[in-house]
């Protein structure tokens, strides 16, 4: 049963260049900003965060630039380790944060495909089969056999987006991210985009598009500060932000 | 509370694909639980460890890419290096043994075998220092073990080293040299090798990604320790100040490789020595992964 639980999830991420004291102290002003148990300044991206994903619901992660989103979504990816508080994630975890990471510009679209399934842990053969289907999703023709470099900007988006959405985690954990090419992919693009949310247990989106939220999510988690301000269905939490 | 097996942050997508292939295999549902209250860092690092080894493919696969990207383009990609260590052994190789005043047959075999050994150690320390920090779009994306990269790093100076190994062959060969069969024992250095090579990619890695000053440092230590550690010369042209040649790891470390295949053996001393400090820097590269595992998606 895919669930999430955080209690009192908390993320600070560590200031490791703030040498002088009085920059220290001019810096401290901010309310996010503080020092810890070791005296580093530390910025709290999450702060004291409690919430209950079940089955079935997707989640939408709204706030301003710096909220905590991200961060949020990382944290929940198992990337970084929360500093107080615990957090427990049951069920397969997909991540569609940066799905440009770990791309090699020199190895053709196949390579990188083939790439990417080891990077998830697949077999020699899982791989393979990933490829041809990311081949044929992608529509790059003979274009998936050259290098990453000699792509234009579209059929790059068009590979990643196949290379990242070519699996069914149950919790889909997915940053907002723009969908470029041509109308015709983009419109295959949204069936597949569907498809993946609709059959993924969890998801949790972070966005700045209400459209999306409205569309999509059952669910919305106004963060703030790196704290949830409101969380509810979309109508209610969006109308008490004035949308 | 919670259980060791499942303790780990499961970024395996087998069970995706199985399922989005229609195949009905069975998954046991991965569970990702941290409390920050028990960090659990031992249980942590191990599973890191092992998951990390068990992915050696993918380190294998991108040390190679790492390794034509280098060479990118060029006719004789690794092998400039093979002919720039080459053209080196050759003249380095006259003009120590003329300064040295030993011939060249028994010069040679000795030069070849520590720089083809010297390069690998010094070019694998240097490449440690950013083992993570060149990793850093991935580890920040996706949960992966760190011990993955640090695989990655020796895998690719091995692979490169290979391209060299020939040269010791062939300076074999010319110089008529004939190794006893204490040379199998240049295995057991080369195992001895390996482990120092995986842990300090790990732990300079984390140390580098950490403090951005030590980078530089590093540099600048290799570059003495060519020089206070027998690669041109030959211990034996210390005298009697020969005994505390121990005291340099790069020493100990090179005479178990050196030692079984030009020295007859090389002195026990130095093997004592090499163990030790093996152990030692074990000891702190696990103690500090174990300890930091965690701030590195900070550190980056």
């Amino acid at each position: 049963m895919a669930r999430i639980e955080a209690i009192g999830l908390t993320l600070e991420f560590p200031f490791y260049h703030v040498g002088s004291r009085s920059l220290k102290k001019r810096l401290l002003g901010g309310a996010r900003l503080h020092t810890d148990a070791s005296n580093r300044v530390v910025v709290s991206a999450l702060s004291d965060m409690s919430f209950r994903i079940g089955k079935g619901e997707r989640v939408g992660l709204v706030g301003p630039n710096g909220a905590g989103k991200t961060s949020l979504l990382r944290t929940l990816a198992g990337v970084y380790e929360p500093a107080a508080g615990s957090l427990l994630v049951e069920g397969e975890i997909g991540t569609l944060i940066d799905v440009s990471a770990g791309m090699d510009a020199e190895s053709s679209g196949r390579e990188n495909v083939m790439l990417r399934g080891l990077y998830r842990g697949l077999s020699e053969a899982e791989c393979t089969a990933l490829a041809e289907q990311v081949a044929e999703f992608a529509e790059l023709g003979d274009f998936i056999d050259m290098p990453l470099r000699t792509y234009s900007a579209g059929m790059g988006v068009r590979l990643s987006f196949a290379m990242a959405t070519a699996m069914q985690p149950e919790v889909l954990l997915m940053d907002e991210w723009f969908l470029a090419g041509d109308a015709a992919f983009m419109q295959r693009a949204e069936q597949r985009l569907t498809r993946l949310v609709g059959g993924a247990d969890i998801l949790v989106l972070a966005t700045h598009d209400m459209a999306m939220v409205r569309r999509w999510c059952t669910r919305v988690l106004r963060v703030e500060g790196g704290r949830i301000m409101a969380d509810g269905p979309p109508e209610d939490v969006l109308a008490g932000m004035g949308l | 509370m919670l259980c060791v097996q499942a303790m780990h942050w499961c970024g395996s997508g087998r069970g995706a694909i199985a399922r989005h292939m229609g195949q009905s295999e069975p998954v046991a549902q991965p569970r990702a639980f941290y409390d920050a209250a028990q960090p659990e860092r031992l249980g942590r690092a191990r599973a890191d460890f092992t998951l990390g080894l068990s992915r050696w493919r993918l380190a294998w696969r991108l040390a190679w890419l790492d390794i034509r990207n280098r060479y990118r383009g060029s006719v004789l990609g690794p092998f400039w290096l093979t002919l720039s260590t080459g053209v080196m052994l050759g003249g380095l190789g006259v003009l120590y043994s003329t300064l040295f005043q030993l011939s060249l047959r028994e010069y040679l075999p000795h030069l070849a075998v520590s720089l083809v050994f010297w390069t690998l150690i010094s070019t694998l320390i240097i490449d440690a220092t950013s083992s993570l920090t060149s990793a850093e779009a991935v580890i920040r994306q996706m949960q992966l073990p760190y011990t993955v990269h640090a695989l990655r790093g020796v895998m690719r100076n091995a692979i490169v080293a290979a391209h060299n190994l020939p040269l010791i062959l062939v300076v074999f060969l010319l110089c008529g040299w004939v190794p006893g069969p204490e040379a199998a024992l240049a295995l057991v250095g080369l195992l001895i090798l390996g482990v120092n090579a995986f842990a300090a990619t790990l732990f300079l890695g984390m140390l580098c990604a950490r403090f951005r000053d030590i980078g530089p440092i590093v540099g600048s230590v290799m570059q003495l320790a060519f020089f206070m550690t027998p690669v041109l010369w030959k211990p034996e042209l210390l005298g009697e100040w020969q005994v505390f040649m121990p005291l340099n790891p790069f020493y100990a470390l090179l005479e178990t490789v050196r030692g079984p295949l030009v020295e007859g053996g090389g002195p026990w001393l130095a093997w004592v020595a090499a163990l030790a400090y093996t152990a030692v820097h074990v000891g702190v590269a696990i103690a500090f992964f174990v300890r930091f595992r965690g701030r590195v998606a900070f550190w980056v």
